[in-house]
């Protein structure tokens, strides 16, 4: 049986419960804004480069524990954890190609030792890696735009003459020489880095940006992203699209 | 600071004199003899090249074979909605296990490498006796995790994570990451000037995951000689939770049942009349009629 007296202190206690958890829960949900805020607002910064295998930026912060396993396997000392306000969201491995590069070690060892699938265990060809793609940036201080044969960037692509060319064309301003302009392949460029770092000049004319910066994308309402099958299409179905 | 003198002489004087030094901070040293080992056991990796643990205490590879991971930042990828790989799950489920079993906090003062920060922080306290500042809610933790679980869901990201201290003070150690040490002094500083205790008793997100896992865990500190009480209030003193005390000091349950109770044994070092043992929630029973079949099973087990 309950007394009046005890009906009463639990009345207030009730009260006082709900009280004390509608401020907890106010007072949680603004530091909860707080921190959602600043960690959204650290992204991966232009020169930041992911692991093999790593999944899109967005699904890699979901999945990424920013356990440093990736980090200890690479032979190279190649990836490293990011520190609070560096190119990545702290905790999360990245490389600074100019550094550093990848040298696309054939067993991935750094996929191997990642538990979360944030570097995905499907990527067994390091060839078919996309952890950036090399654009030459600077066509005014790159040493072959100015009729030398540099080459230093072709040289020590891994996957020379397929991810990166030498493409011959007239030296307009000499008129009678050669130029060998290095042209990168977006489609097989694994993003390793070793072009950019190997570049000769004191800032690299040729770097390697994540894939979401190097590369346009076209609307999705775009029937002509690929005219040639576009075109195909409508001369089997005698234009009848 | 002639008072503070005069109360750290006092504070477990009594149980320095009845059981020594070393019985009166036997549990203290060896805590953080655990702690400094677990340290350790990563850093030499890195540091000189003998992988016994690779990783840090996010994940984990023990002698390059058994998998162990944080229960927190586990469950946080799942509610982003992201299938981790099944090692990752299973490490999870090894640690969830086995701090199920020893008590869910032992991870809190025996492992966890901010309890060294925030100790001190408490020893500062005392020692130059500063003010007790008013209470903060206990259960605000409770509801730190539940926004922990809950940010993933609204952003996509494990966003704790840029912010968890105990992954931030070990990548700092392992991985050279000394910004983050920022973080540390922070919690120091409000933890001696702004609440007693603030962070691992009020905010500590794992520290309240590990008390839901530690809930029935055999393991429970407890008051067997809770008769022999002189109530000179050490154990309060030192008790990082002190809240459990009472209950079990006063009440008719000796064992400490709450599961904030971090099972750091400073209970048992500070009080000269012994009252404090670590004890099995099953063995634990005066009552011989409860004895009887375990004897009965160790005489079938000598046959
Ligand atoms: S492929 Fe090899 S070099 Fe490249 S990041 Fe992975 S482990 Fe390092
Ligand atoms: S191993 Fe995987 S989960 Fe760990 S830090 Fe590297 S990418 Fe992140
Ligand atoms: S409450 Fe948190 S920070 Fe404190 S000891 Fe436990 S896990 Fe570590
Ligand atoms: S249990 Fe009693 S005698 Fe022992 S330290 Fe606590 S208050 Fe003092
Ligand atoms: S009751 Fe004892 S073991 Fe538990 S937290 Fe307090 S001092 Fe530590």
């Amino acid at each position: 049986m309950m007394t009046r007296q005890q009906s009463k202190t639990q009345g207030i206690n009730r009260r006082q419960f709900l009280a004390t958890t509608a401020r907890l829960s106010c007072a949680v949900a603004l530091a909860g804004g707080g921190i959602a805020t600043v960690a959204k607002s650290q992204p991966l910064g232009p020169q930041a480069i992911r692991p093999p295998g790593a999944l899109a930026e967005q699904d890699f912060l979901s999945a990424c524990v920013r356990c440093g396993l990736c980090v200890e396997a690479c032979p190279y000392d190649t990836l490293k954890l990011a520190r609070w306000f560096e190119q990545a969201p702290t905790g999360t491995p990245w490389f600074e190609a100019r550094k550093v590069p990848c040298e696309m070690c054939d067993d991935i060892p750094c996929i191997k030792a990642c538990p979360s699938g944030a570097l995905e265990q499907a990527l067994t060809d390091i060839d078919q890696a996309k952890m950036g793609i090399a654009v030459l940036i600077d066509e005014k201080n790159c040493l072959n735009f100015k009729g030398l044969r540099c080459d230093v960037c072709y040289r020590v692509c891994p996957l020379i003459d397929n991810a990166i060319t030498l493409e011959r064309s007239r030296n307009e301003r000499s008129g009678h020489h050669a130029m060998f302009i290095p042209v990168v392949n977006p489609d097989t460029c694994t993003g390793c880095g070793k072009c950019e770092h190997a570049c000769v000049l004191d800032e690299a004319a040729i770097k390697v940006l994540p894939p979401h910066i190097a590369m346009g994308k076209t609307a999705d309402h775009d029937t002509y992203f690929n005219t040639e099958s576009t075109t195909l299409e409508m001369l089997n179905k005698g234009f009848e699209l | 600071m002639s008072t503070a003198k005069v109360n750290q002489a006092r504070f477990a004087e009594d149980a320095i004199r009845e059981l020594g030094w070393w019985k009166a901070h036997r549990f203290l040293l060896l805590r953080r003899a655990t702690q400094l080992t677990v340290l350790a056991l990563f850093a030499i990796g890195p540091l000189l090249g003998l992988w016994l643990l690779k990783g840090n205490l996010s994940s984990s590879l023990l002698l390059d074979t058994i998998p162990m991971a944080d229960p927190l930042v586990t469950l946080q990828l799942l509610t982003a909605g992201h299938v981790p790989e099944a090692s990752l799950l299973i490490g999870a489920a090894i640690i969830g296990l086995f701090y199920a079993l020893m008590g869910g906090r032992v991870f809190c003062s025996w492992v966890c490498p901010v309890n060294m920060v925030t100790d001190l922080a408490a020893y500062l306290r005392r020692r130059f006796a500063l003010p007790r500042t008013p209470e903060l809610p206990r259960q605000l933790r409770y509801f730190m995790l539940a926004l922990v679980l809950l940010l993933p869901v609204v952003t996509g990201i494990a966003a704790w994570e840029w912010l968890n201290p105990v992954p931030v003070l070990y990548r700092a150690v392992l991985f050279g990451a000394g910004a983050g040490l920022g973080l540390l002094v922070a919690i120091f500083l409000a933890d001696l000037l702004i609440v007693e205790r603030l962070w691992c008793s009020h905010l500590c997100p794992s520290g309240a995951l590990f008390a839901l896992l530690g809930k029935l865990s055999p393991v429970k500190m407890t008051a067997v000689n809770a008769k022999d009480c002189n109530n000179c209030m050490d154990c309060f003193v030192v008790c990082p939770e002190r809240q459990v005390l009472k209950p079990a000091l006063k009440g008719a349950n000796p064992m400490i049942t709450d599961s904030d109770c971090t099972q750091c044994g400073r209970c048992i070092d500070v009080c000269a009349k012994g009252v404090f043992q670590y004890k099995n929630r099953f063995t634990f029973q005066d009552n011989p009629l409860q004895k009887s079949p375990r004897i009965a099973k160790k005489a079938e087990n000598e046959q």
